[in-house]
């Protein structure tokens, strides 16, 4: 036993060492950076975190990113929920096309959507905005969403519903009150997924938005650019991307897996 | 078990509204286009299948075509393996599962083009901790820059680094499935491991297996942004996928009628291999 707890550690291991390099640049001074490589920080800097946290194009960044990636997900889980319930409980006349429709929606490339949906959300004048990207991204994770339900609430008894008809419950009132914190699970890994997904993306996020809304990714790659090589700022940004899905994922660790495990394929 | 009800797709009908929103109206802009010539001021001429033909033949599309199927093989080559032999080696019960679950997890959280940039930084020559080791350490002249091949292994590595977990997360909830009696009946037989894992743990991953390739094949095969970041698609055209192709040809020269003939080619190729695999995966399920 013991000799196999090697691979998931060397594994571990791999996968910390970039993560680490980055979060040592964050708290190094450029100069120190550019010196050449060392494993520590040799003079400790807050300077990088101090700079993003008093610059508001900086902040701002993380509040819109924060803001279209919550939006999204509100979204998605409310249109997935009703689709979800009509798959798992009904037959109807060509619902085995549309499940499968939906899912071809999420093997498109991002690439393929970029310029039509910068088109077709100048059009309706939601360019720019938070909305736009949140709807965007939906077109990935509301297939998601509908699959990961969809999982959940078929192992749901479909006992409950009747037993809540026979009691007097409204349909909505029983979906709320009783069938909601049923699959609670569900939802959480459901609003995860879309989360995770719509936090990522960047290529959709940064064609859709210009001042209003820009997420942090522009403001990195800006910074990139136009402000030479500082390599400590843009450390300190990257670290701070990471830490929103760090806290969600410890949320739902123990439900991750199962998510996707109940899914049909 | 589910019973016959066409009001369901009052159920459904949002999902339905927002999808075909999103789905539809941007897809008829790209056929729209794939068909037409335009020199600007909102003339369209028409242009039947040629952007179709042109794109088929031309060379730097089937290169792109060619080292896309190249970088996606190689990536489900390596993580499939790979993601199966760490679920397996996991611990089942403890605080070290939720330890190794949420580190693991961690690579897929971090947005793209940070990937991407924090794997550039650790390649840099002198300055990265990936780069210093190679060519200070090691002595092998590695810059990612210059030489197309180390440009591709970076690109793999940092795929492997980002991804594996999706494969590890999946097969490790297959495993926990498993019973323990299926474990001692295979004990009481005198089962080797290799028998173990073929017979028992392999058929119980099926599904999530299933679902974990056409994941990483979907997802490898429209990669765009942390390859873009990591190596802006050089040195020279070595690592210019399909997606770092479109988005040049579709927002960087504005050529429409192009861009989305090869956009449809492209999401055509996607459905069809993902298609295959499923019917391949799926054909001895008797369900």
């Amino acid at each position: 036993m013991k000799k196999r707890a090697i691979i998931p550690i060397v594994y571990i291991i791999f996968l910390m060492l970039p993560i680490y390099w980055l979060v040592t640049m964050s708290f190094k001074t450029t100069n120190d950076i550019l010196a050449g490589f060392s494993l520590f920080p040799e003079t400790f800097t807050v300077d990088s975190y101090v700079a993003i946290f008093t610059d508001p194009t900086w902040y701002w960044g993380y509040i819109n990113s924060i803001i279209y990636v919550s939006l999204n997900t509100v979204l998605s889980v409310a249109v997935a929920l009703p689709a979800a319930y009509a798959f798992s409980r009904y037959r109807f006349l060509g619902d085995k096309q549309l499940f499968f429709w939906l899912l071809t929606n999420r093997m498109a490339p991002a690439a393929v959507f970029a310029l039509p949906f910068f088109q077709l959300y100048s059009s309706i004048q939601i360019f720019d905005t938070h909305l736009a990207v949140a709807l965007a991204h939906t077109l990935f994770n509301v297939p998601l969403a509908v699959w990961i339900l969809e999982g959940f609430m078929r192992s749901i008894p479909k006992e409950l519903d009747e037993t809540a008809y026979v009691d007097g419950y409204s349909f909505p009132r029983f979906f709320i009150k009783i069938f909601l914190p049923n699959i609670g699970a569900g939802v959480g890994v459901a609003a995860f997924f879309c989360f995770m997904f719509s936090w990522v993306e960047m290529l959709l996020a940064k064609t859709l938005t210009a001042v209003e809304a820009k997420p942090i990714a522009a403001v990195m790659t800006r910074t990139a650019s136009s402000a030479g090589y500082e390599l400590g700022l843009l450390a300190a940004a990257g670290t701070l991307t990471i830490i929103p899905g760090a806290i969600v994922i410890w949320f739902v660790r123990n439900y991750i897996a199962r998510g996707f495990a109940m899914g049909r394929v | 078990m589910r019973t016959e009800n066409q009001k369901a797709w009052f159920f459904v009908l949002p999902v339905l509204i927002l999808v075909a929103f999103n789905a539809l109206v941007p897809m008829m802009t790209v056929v729209n286009y794939s068909v037409q010539e335009t020199f600007g001021n909102n003339q369209f001429f028409w242009q039947g299948l040629d952007w179709f033909e042109q794109i088929l033949r031309s060379e730097r599309f089937q290169a792109a075509l060619g080292r896309q199927f190249l970088f996606t093989a190689i990536i489900l080559a390596i993580e499939v393996p790979l993601g199966i032999i760490i679920a397996l080696s996991m611990p089942r019960k403890g605080i070290w599962v939720s330890v190794c679950l949420v580190l693991m997890a961690l690579p897929m959280l971090i947005p793209w083009n940070v990937v991407g940039a924090m794997w550039n930084i650790f390649a840099l020559p002198k300055i990265g901790m990936l780069g210093y080791f190679m060519n200070d350490v090691l002595g092998i002249r590695y810059d990612m820059t210059q030489d197309p091949l180390a440009a591709w292994i970076t690109i793999i590595v940092m795929d492997v680094w980002h991804w594996t977990s999706l494969v590890v997360l999946l097969c490790y909830a297959g495993l926990v499935s498993i019973p323990d009696a299926y474990y001692q009946a295979a004990k009481i037989d005198g089962a080797s491991p290799w028998a173990v894992f073929r017979y028992i743990q392999l058929p119980k991953m099926k599904t999530v297996l299933t679902i974990a390739i056409l994941l990483r094949f979907m997802d490898s095969f429209n990669i765009y942004t942390e390859p873009f970041v990591l190596t802006g698609g050089g040195p020279g055209n070595s690592t210019t996928l399909l997606s770092i192709d479109l988005v040049k040809i579709a927002l960087g020269q504005f050529d429409l009628g192009p861009a989305a003939a090869m956009s449809l080619i492209y999401f055509a190729i996607t459905l069809a291999v993902s298609w295959v695999f499923y019917v391949v995966m799926t054909k001895d399920d008797h369900r």
